[in-house]
């Protein structure tokens, strides 16, 4: 056992940490009164590697494995959720897609640019009537000749609307179903056809985009299959168990950022002559909230090595995002509660963030899936088989 | 014991909805996403004398019992907690404060008006120093020939950008004091509107008072009277609070349960699914526990008994249920649910606020503790 992070590892999160405070803290109140992309910020995290920071660097990427991009996620959702989403649903879901499943080419001709954030990514799943369900997408791909032809629409994509290079769900056999009927396609925006709808009011995390994503006969080469035909279901759920973890490593992140702001906040406030820091009600709230987060840090590193050390991950994956979701909404809860109104108003990041928060126990497969997840995989080993 | 509504206050329940069905629930999203103060509502209200909603008729209001009146709340906030908040303050804070503590001549001058919504009152008591410990307020009333002028700033004053009439709490030579100050006296300035998670629709502002001077006559009660006034309308108000809670609680079950009834994943609606089940059930467990601590709260009002306890215990367990209920049932919508263009979302948001305002729940919490070890010798400070 070692505990320790590698040089390399610690030499990247100075490097984050550094440019979120810098680059990201600044802008992130704006991004989410105007509702915008932060598109500069991303260009300046292509610059320094970290749009591909877990990929090999024959790839373009920056050959920091996955606990490296947990770090990077950690370091982003400390600052900036709504950046944290972008860059989640660009390398750890759009690009991770095409990093698993791609063919050498593919990855040449895709991973490559994306690695490198000269393209952005996104991975395009799910339908109006196939959320939790996502077995149940009508998305069609119809064989013609060297081509499939993509007829659907798919709602809810984060980075859909802007997105270079999207990874996109159809199904190829309906008499099959999800095993063996769905395919992953990559599909270039402005292919003819492939339009963006309409564009999300969400409650947070406003400076992501999440829009509705229209295909009308939309022509794809044989060649932008992504994995094997009728392997689109595993494709995705290979590339959701990755999603998972980081994104606990993002709400680990902003879980990390309540602790500090609260522990500050309890510092400077006095009321009833004394800093709050002296209540046992605050001591008691700060105490719960360093615990989860100090346990929640160690799952996600934990599974971010099993990951690096090619070891099965998927039931800790889940509990990553169900556990790291439900561990952030509750220490910005508190984080609000101890600032009291000024926990309540827009001047202060800690309303964003609760609103950011609330996001994290729904997307990425709510948590009522994970929880779905983690029984199926411990019942399984008892011989008993769950469904949904 | 008796649990059951009178035939009266099942009247006014139905009236109530009516008219937060016809009159508040429309316009509920424009008044959020605007951060509109609900100035049409408050005119509509008045007619059906809403604002006088627990004043004798000899000052033009309703005249309903507490129990009623917290059934408007109620009933407002299941559709719009901004416009319920909003009325809460005007009639549980400041009207009733006048009713309570006023001289004939003050109740006279200016209760009618308020009935009538052509003053809405506000409540001014929380300063940047002074927030929970709110004893510890710098806002001074120097006595001065016929008056007081007052000096200070007041921060997250409910109604401050719509009222007429200020209630407003000062340190005078005999200790914490209450008067009434009116919109547009010399000296009083109203400042900047917060912009807050929820309640968007409530006019919270800063108060400047500089130079402020108010007459003898509008002193309420007798100086050193002001933090007894204060308490009263602060326990008034937690039980106000905790009916605005178990509304939107109740309705954010409604929507939910309606959503999980025509969802469709697995090839069934999501009601179907025991954790979408436990959901809702667990949600209207704690709706229903906080129904009759509310109603109950309600009924005490009107006993004239002493409130601190139970208004504490009321507003503590109302924030609670609202918090968990509203996030329970946001879950069950999953992304619609995060939705700005469903009522959720808003819903959440706004329930928020009930662990802060009106005291926030740590509070509440000495209250209830300090009345367990009253018997034991105990004393507790906060």
């Amino acid at each position: 056992m070692d505990f320790t992070f590698a040089p390399e590892h610690i030499a990247l999160r100075r490097l984050v940490r550094e440019f979120a405070e810098n680059e990201m803290a600044p802008l992130a109140m704006e991004i989410d009164r105007e509702g915008r992309v932060p598109f500069e910020t991303l260009r300046k995290m292509a610059k320094i590697g970290l749009l591909g920071v877990c990929f090999p660097q024959k790839y373009g990427g920056m050959g920091a494995g996955e606990t490296g991009y947990c770090i990077l996620m950690e370091e982003l959702g400390r600052v900036c959720t709504s950046t944290a989403t972008n860059v989640g649903a660009h390398i750890g879901i759009g690009a991770m897609s095409i990093y698993l499943d791609g063919t050498e080419e593919q990855k040449q001709k895709y991973l490559m640019p994306l690695a490198r954030g000269e393209k952005l990514g996104a991975f395009v799943l799910t339908e109006a009537d196939a959320g939790s369900d996502a077995a149940a997408i009508r998305t069609r791909a119809v064989r013609d000749g060297n081509e499939w032809v993509l007829n659907g629409t798919k709602t809810f994509n984060t980075n859909g609307s802007f997105a270079d290079v999207v990874t996109v769900m159809a199904v190829t056999d309906p008499t099959l179903g999800a095993r063996g009927g769905m395919t992953a396609f990559i599909v270039e925006a402005g292919t003819p056809g492939f339009k963006v709808g309409t564009h999300e009011n969400k409650m947070g995390i406003r400076g992501s985009s999440t829009a509705e994503l229209i295909f009308e006969d939309v022509r794809v080469p044989h060649e932008n299959v992504l994995g094997k035909v009728g392997e689109g279901f595993i494709s995705f759920m290979k590339t959701l168990d990755m999603g998972r973890l980081t994104l606990g490593a993002a709400c680990l992140g902003g879980a990390q950022a309540a602790l500090e702001t609260s522990v500050h906040w309890a510092k400077t406030r006095k009321q009833f002559g004394v800093a709050l820091a002296h209540k046992q009600s605050v001591q008691w709230m700060i105490a719960d909230m360093a615990t989860e987060v100090e346990a929640l840090r160690s799952l996600v590193y934990r599974v971010a090595w099993l990951v690096d050390t090619g070891q099965p991950f998927t039931q800790l994956a889940a509990m990553c995002k169900m556990y790291g979701s439900e561990v952030a909404s509750r220490a910005i809860d508190v984080a609000l509660q101890i600032h009291g109104g000024l926990g309540y108003s827009r001047d202060f990041p800690i309303e964003r963030n609760f609103r950011d928060a609330r996001i994290s126990e729904i997307f990425e497969g709510t948590n009522e899936i994970q929880r779905i997840v983690i029984a199926s995989n411990i019942f399984r080993q008892h011989g008993v088989r769950i469904r949904p | 014991m008796d649990f059951t509504l009178s035939e009266e206050q099942q009247m006014f329940r139905a009236m109530f909805r009516d008219f937060s069905a016809k009159e508040v629930a429309p316009g509920a999203e424009e008044i959020d996403h605007e951060e509109k103060p609900p100035l049409d509502v408050l005119r509509k209200a008045a007619n059906q004398g809403f604002l006088g909603a627990t004043l004798p008729e000899d000052y033009f209001g309703a005249e309903l019992d507490f129990v009623s009146y917290a059934m408007l709340i109620e009933t407002l906030a299941g559709d719009c907690m901004s416009t319920a908040v909003t009325l809460a303050t005007h009639v549980s804070l400041v009207a009733m404060s006048i009713l309570g503590h006023g001289t004939d001549t003050q109740k006279e001058e200016w209760l009618p008006p308020m009935a009538a919504g052509e003053m809405i009152g506000c409540f001014a008591l929380t300063e940047p120093d002074a927030g929970s410990d709110a004893m510890a307020l710098q806002t001074h009333a120097a006595p001065d020939g016929d008056g007081y002028v007052l000096d200070g700033v007041k921060t997250w004053v409910a109604n401050g950008g719509i009222a007429g009439l200020f209630l407003v709490f000062a340190a005078a030579p005999g200790g914490i004091t209450a008067f009434v100050v009116e919109k547009d006296v010399p000296g009083l300035t109203v400042g900047y509107r917060e912009p807050t998670l929820g309640l968007r629709g409530v006019a919270i502002n800063t108060l400047y008072l500089e130079d402020c001077h108010v007459p003898a006559a509008n002193r309420l009660g007798e100086e050193g009277e002001g933090w007894d006034i204060a308490q009263r309308a602060l326990d008034r108000m937690a039980i106000t609070l905790g009916a605005a809670g178990l509304g939107v609680a109740q309705a954010a079950v409604d929507v939910a349960a309606q959503f999980a009834s025509e969802r469709v994943q697995f090839g069934v609606p999501i009601a179907k699914k025991q954790a979408i089940q436990n959901h809702l059930a667990d949600s209207l467990i704690e709706v229903e526990a906080l129904r009759y601590l509310v109603y109950h709260g309600a009924w005490l009002v009107d006993q004239e008994s002493d409130l601190t306890f139970d208004a504490a215990v009321v507003k503590a367990f109302a924030a609670r249920v609202a918090r968990s209920v509203t996030n329970r049932m946001l879950q069950v919508m999953g992304g619609y649910g995060y939705m700005e263009d469903y009522p959720m979302a808003r819903k959440y948001r706004d329930a928020r606020a009930l662990g802060i305002i009106g005291g926030p729940t740590e509070l509440q919490q000495v209250t209830v503790a300090q009345w367990i070890m009253a018997s034991k010798d105990v004393e507790i400070a906060p």
